[in-house]
């Protein structure tokens, strides 16, 4: 009985929220200041550069590997890890809370770096 | 180095010569790539060269058996370093067996693939199953453990291992212990054996006699080359505590594509060369990568790295050799290593 209203309760949640995102959609892409700000870190000859990266909280931090030798963005606190990225291939991740967030590639762990999120 | 030990060097070269292969013609015509090193057993000792040399002559005496080491296959490469990584492995092969003496086995020290991929891995095995010798010994390289922690390549090549895909076995007399050193890594770290494989080798080695020559292998140098491009593994040293009573002890690595070697104590690390593309020797490039020469100087460009291990009696002795002299220093790699055990022996 209580499982079966938790779970009405729970569904209507859902539906709402999900009725909310939908609605909130276009206003979202509309005002994409300053949440949808984006920052680089390019992979280039076994380092991240720019090595420490500050960026508000919010941005989208985009990894670009350069190399001809696949790396991966792994989060020493293990808030974020990417697949291996090949070659041009694209990691990212978005910032939603202030604090620094070092990071290291786990096929070649001397290469390090950090995204500060103010 | 000084003018003694280099003309000792080439006296010692001149001697390759009259088994009937020309030295600098060797160093040039010698595929850049599909090299691998032939091990021979003899009393405990260890003798490699590399394969395209004289090889015959010198194995098949009694008890004695030899193996070969290839590395970094890195099936699935295909950057301008080397367009078909398939065909060298396959020039490798065909050169293992065109070996006058069968090895009894292959070891591959790891990097069989570029991205873990099964198709890499399906690559690989077809072209290993043409080789004459059956048995083939692995460790995962860094290449290799990818994706699920390793998964893909363990359930290949990882049957009746331990942990992330470490074992031992004899071999007529010899033991043979296959480290994993490129599974959990650390921020900031080099290659890295772990607590549990490091208790798992002590006891591994307890109890055998001291006389029972060991060979460890293992995908990243188990010795420090180049901290920098992390090239060791950090806890090498406590495993290496665990060898030191033997009287043999022979450690070899791939991971850097090319030779280098040092002798300390009892113990003798040999890294081999890429059946993929040449890596710079340290320091010379702004990065570890894949080295990128014109084709028609790759062959030099590995050339440089030929290194003759002759080996006789008990002394092994290490002469730094730059092999500039023929003209083969293409893009910065113009150093080389060569064991010539007679300057000393």
């Amino acid at each position: 009985m209580t499982t079966k209203k938790i779970w009405i309760v729970g569904l209507a949640t859902t539906v709402i929220i999900a009725l909310m995102l939908l609605a909130g959609t276009p206003s979202v892409a509309a005002n994409d200041q300053p949440s949808g700000a984006s920052a680089d870190v390019k992979i280039d000859n076994f380092s991240f550069g720019p090595q420490t990266l500050t960026v508000s909280v919010g941005t989208t931090v985009v990894w670009t590997n350069r190399d001809d030798i696949p790396h991966t963005v792994v989060s020493t606190d293990g808030v974020f890890k990417s697949k291996v990225r090949d070659t041009d291939e694209k990691f990212s991740y978005t910032f939603i809370k202030a604090g620094t967030y070092p990071y290291f590639c786990s096929v070649h762990p001397k290469m390090t770096g950090k995204v500060v999120v103010q | 180095m000084t003018t003694k030990k280099h003309n000792l060097i080439d006296q010692k070269m001149q001697d390759l010569n009259d088994d009937g292969v020309d030295r600098r013609g060797f160093l040039k015509c010698m595929a850049w790539a599909g090299t691998g090193l032939v091990w021979t057993m003899s009393g405990g000792i260890p003798a490699s060269r590399a394969f395209a040399k004289v090889y015959g002559k010198h194995a098949g005496k009694g008890g004695d058996f030899s193996f070969v080491q290839i590395s970094d296959s890195h099936i699935g490469f295909n950057k301008p370093a080397n367009l078909d990584v398939t065909a060298t492995l396959q020039t490798a092969i065909n050169k293992i067996n065109a070996m006058p003496h069968k090895p009894d086995f292959i070891i591959h020290t790891g990097d069989l693939s570029q991205l873990s991929k099964p198709s890499e891995f399906d690559t690989l095995d077809q072209a290993l199953k043409g080789a004459a010798a059956k048995q083939i010994y692995f460790v995962p390289g860094e290449h290799d453990m990818l994706s699920d922690n390793g998964e893909e390549y363990l359930q290949r090549y990882g049957k009746g291992t331990k942990g992330s895909g470490w074992y031992s076995f004899d071999h007529k007399g010899v033991h043979f212990v296959a480290l994993v050193n490129v599974a959990n890594l650390k921020a900031g770290g080099m290659g890295s054996l772990g607590h549990e494989q490091l208790e798992w080798l002590e006891g591994d080695l307890k109890g055998r006699s001291s006389s029972t020559p060991i060979v460890l292998f293992a995908h990243i140098p188990l010795w420090t080359i180049y901290p920098d491009w992390g090239w060791g593994t950090d806890d090498s040293e406590r495993a290496l505590s665990y060898v030191k009573r033997f009287g043999s002890v022979t450690v070899l690595n791939g991971h850097i594509h090319q030779i280098m070697q040092k002798i300390e104590g009892k113990v003798s690390f040999h890294t081999a060369m890429s059946t993929a593309f040449p890596q710079p020797a340290p320091g010379t490039a702004p990065s570890a990568g894949p080295m990128k020469v014109p084709t028609d100087q790759l062959q030099r460009v590995l050339g440089i790295t030929d290194v003759n291990y002759l080996v006789s009696g008990s002394s092994l002795a290490i002469v730094d050799s730059p092999l500039g002299d023929s003209g083969c220093s293409a893009s910065g790699s113009g150093r080389g290593l060569a064991v010539v055990d007679s300057l000393f022996g």
